[in-house]
């Protein structure tokens, strides 16, 4: 007896003959397993990050292994390897069954599965390299983009080619979020990775100071849209009502919330540089959409819970439902939370603090990290045809998971919200009333809850692997799973050729094209004429670094510096007060990365040139504690030893000057000569106070860099002023 | 802050390409029936033959 094949939109088609074909489960599975895999890699490197914090000694005094070097990675394989293998799994899984169809190409679905864990490898070991381009979420350098970009369009193809050839006319809603999740991402990676390279490993961002802050964070939040959240919505529509068994509370509120989602989430990033040098107007309305967005969210939200109404009984029995419905719940705290952030009188006390820190981790560690568990336990045993082996041993890995996220993000939010405080407070004299290192010193006790909570969670995941093992091995692997349904037959269209009938043909080339195009065209065609345009100074007396201080920036970056400081003096009384002159945007036009930071761990930079002699840094950067007892600053003892690569200091020039920052002409190749003066000054300085160094070190290139930060202005306050009437923000 | 321009543009051409996408969705009767699409996907297609 064959079923009844599923009725079609356009009715009358249910006579027709059904096609048996075979979903593919194989590359699920390997999408499943790297989930797995590099969810405990990425966690590990979190929990061995949050230790680092307030037990420095524990990055074992070695360069790739010390805080700068071991956040890109946590950050890198959790959103990329982790949520962005499960992603893939879950898509596959569920746009294989949303559309009768098996994947259109398995060539491009191995391609696509193999390309991407190779971009995850050369991601792993380029950033403990130190090969990073300094820019968050965004620091793998210009190879490994153009790979992303390669594999990224392979996905594309495989993803609209299946939704092509569907044997449902209806797109169901899941297959939208996974859409707008491909386009956005593409367009995304690529305006933000515009970098120029200077050698095999090594770039600098196309854009400059303010204008890179926009991009970055345009993209970082956006990331965060269209790589966290959107895909992951999708899976929820998807596995939710699978799981529960139940249609969606309201379908017709989930089309809603996709519509109104991505057309509001693109405008929110300037959320993250309020109070900085951004020009005002570009903050607010970042304010604007961040608010907006709360709508959206939460109709998703009350979607997903509404849809498990007369239903909860479920929830005690199933593991899979309780690991969605904290998931759901994180995710509607998270974006409650988010439009809350975005107000500038929040953001003032929540920013660069541990709030950030606590509120990501709402939306990694509950929204992302159990939803990916919850579609573990839901495929894995429906692709061995077998039922899970504990449901007891995945309750106790929910239970321990979601006490793990409450000892982690509440101690978080208090430490960010103390510290906070501590920094704005004033003795009735008018004195700043604690020193930066007293308030790090008082949330230590937080630091060290945090990692428990981390831990508890990765804890839980080890569960889940035994608990899948054992679930594999009570099962036998079907890799194509047998199917069957009508093939949707297209109505012919003899009248009235409207363009969105032609449309109505090829979405998806149609969507790719018009991406394409406007992409290369517009993008390479304007680049280069705005941005070197403005970055002609509005500060007269800012200057290009010298060779020494850009070799000294570099090392800044590889050392990952600004995972823990910030270089970006907002205007408040207290910043002022306790850092200097607040930022100018005129500052950071020579800067390619900016690096404003998001967190300080450590004190601000912004106004570090000169605050302390060079014999300072020499011994802080050996023992930070030798200078300021009670630091948790790492040591970066291998910064005395190494010695500085300067034949890489004229192709370094030449690319700056490409970006338009005003060196000489023909100064490229006699930079060196430069470099060498201004270390032997360095160095000579060193000796007066004793220490007795060769020029040649790195230590010598990153103490001219930190004696040259936002001295500029210092030394010509007049000039300021004009400037700052003349032509304000640029 | 010419980098805003290329940022309004990008951002712009999405909304476009979204824009054509959601009207081509609503033309095309993919939002007429909201009720069963839900349903749908609950019903497996798993194979009464032999395999």
């Amino acid at each position: 007896m064959t079923k009844q094949p599923p009725k079609t939109e356009s009715g009358n088609l249910s006579v027709a003959q059904t096609e048996k074909f075979y979903y593919d489960n194989a590359i699920v599975r390997a999408f499943g397993f790297a989930t797995i895999a590099f969810g405990i890699v990425g966690m590990l490197a979190g929990l061995w990050a949050a230790i680092q914090i307030y037990y420095p000694q524990s990055s074992l005094g070695l360069a790739p292994t010390t805080f700068g070097r071991m956040r890109p990675l946590h950050t890198n394989a959790i959103i990329f390897a982790f949520v962005g293998n499960a992603s893939f799994a879950g898509i596959y899984y569920s746009l294989q069954r949303l559309c009768k169809s098996r994947l259109f190409s398995d060539r491009l679905s191995w391609i696509h599965f193999w390309g991407w864990q190779l971009i995850i490898a050369a991601a792993a070991i380029t950033l403990l390299m130190g090969k990073t381009t300094g820019k968050e979420y965004a620091e793998l350098e210009w190879p490994i983009d153009i790979a992303i970009t390669v594999v990224w369009v392979i996905f594309g193809i495989n993803m609209f080619g299946t939704i092509f050839k569907r044997r449902e006319k209806h797109l169901y809603v899941a297959i939208w979020f996974y859409i707008a999740t491909w386009v956005t991402v593409a367009m995304l990676h690529i305006v933000n990775s515009f970098e120029i390279p200077v050698s095999f490993l090594k770039s600098y961002s196309w854009y400059a100071g303010v204008q890179d802050a926009l991009v970055q964070w345009w993209y970082g939040h956006n990331a965060v849209a269209f790589f966290l959240t959107t895909p992951v919505l999708g899976l929820m529509y998807y596995f939710l009502p699978k799981a529960a068994n139940r249609p969606v509370y309201s379908y017709r509120l989930s089309i809603i919330h996709f519509w109104a989602l991505i057309f509001i989430y693109i405008w929110a990033g300037p959320h993250h540089l309020l109070y900085t040098a951004l020009p005002d107007w570009a903050q607010s309305l970042g304010v604007v959409f961040s608010i907006m967005l709360i709508a959206p969210s939460w109709g998703g939200m009350l979607n997903g819970l509404f849809t498990l109404r007369g239903a909860w009984d479920k929830v005690r029995e199933d593991p899979v439902l309780k690991f969605m419905v904290v998931a759901i719940t994180c995710y509607g705290m998270a974006t409650f939370e988010g439009p809350m952030l975005s107000l500038k009188s929040v953001n003032a006390i929540s920013h660069f603090s541990d709030w950030t820190i606590a509120h990501v981790h709402i939306g990694g560690l509950g929204w992302n990290g159990f939803m990916a568990f919850a579609i573990l336990y839901y495929m894995i045993p429906k692709m061995w045809g077998t039922s899970l082996y504990s449901k007891k041993l995945a309750t106790n890995h929910f239970w321990l998971g979601t006490i793990g996220i409450v000892i982690y993000a509440v101690p978080l939010y208090w430490a960010g919200f103390e510290q906070s405080l501590m920094w704005k407070a004033f003795t009735p004299e008018g004195q700043l009333k604690y020193q930066f290192l007293e308030t790090v010193n008082s949330i230590r006790p937080f630091y060290i809850l945090r990692s428990v909570g981390g831990a508890m969670y990765l804890i839980g995941a080890f569960f889940m692997v035994y608990n899948l093992y054992k679930t594999i091995r009570s099962g036998v692997f079907i890799a194509n799973e047998a199917a069957e349904a009508a093939p949707l037959i297209k109505l012919p269209n003899t009248k009235n050729e409207y363009w969105h009938r032609i449309l109505e043909r090829k979405p998806a080339t149609m969507l790719v094209l018009s991406l394409i195009v406007v992409a290369l065209g517009g993008l390479i065609e304007l680049i280069p004429t705005f941005l070197i345009k403005s970055n002609i100074p509005t500060i007269a007396s800012v200057k290009p670094y010298t060779p020494l201080e850009l070799q000294g920036r570099d090392i800044y970056l590889r050392e990952g510096c600004y995972t823990c400081h910030s270089q970006m003096i907002r205007p408040f009384r207290d910043e002022v007060a306790r850092y200097g002159e607040y930022s100018k945007a005129g500052e950071f036009v020579y800067d390619h990365p900016f690096q404003w930071g998001s967190k300080r761990t450590g004190p601000d930079l912004a106004r570090e040139g000169g605050k302390y002699p060079d014999s300072w840094h020499y011994n802080h950067m050996y023992d930070p504690s030798s200078m300021s007892p009670g630091s948790i600053m790492p040591a970066y003892s291998w910064l005395l030893e190494n010695n500085l690569d300067t034949g890489s200091t004229a192709a370094k020039i030449r690319a700056m000057q490409k970006l338009g920052v005003p060196y000489p002409e023909g100064y490229a190749n006699i930079s060196n000569k430069d470099l060498m003066r201004q270390a032997d000054s360095i160095a000579a300085n060193l000796k007066k106070d004793k220490i007795n160094t060769a020029s040649g070190k790195e230590i010598v290139a990153l103490i001219a860099y930190l004696q040259r930060i936002g001295r500029d202005i210092k030394s010509a306050p007049e000039q300021v002023a004009v400037s700052q009437s003349n032509e304000n923000n640029k | 802050m010419g980098v805003i321009i290329i940022l309004l543009i990008v951002s712009i051409s999405i909304a476009l390409l979204f824009l054509f996408a959601f009207l081509w969705s609503v033309k095309s009767g993919q939002f007429e029936d909201d009720y069963s699409p839900a349903s749908r996907i609950l019903f497996d297609d798993k194979t009464t033959t032999q395999n």
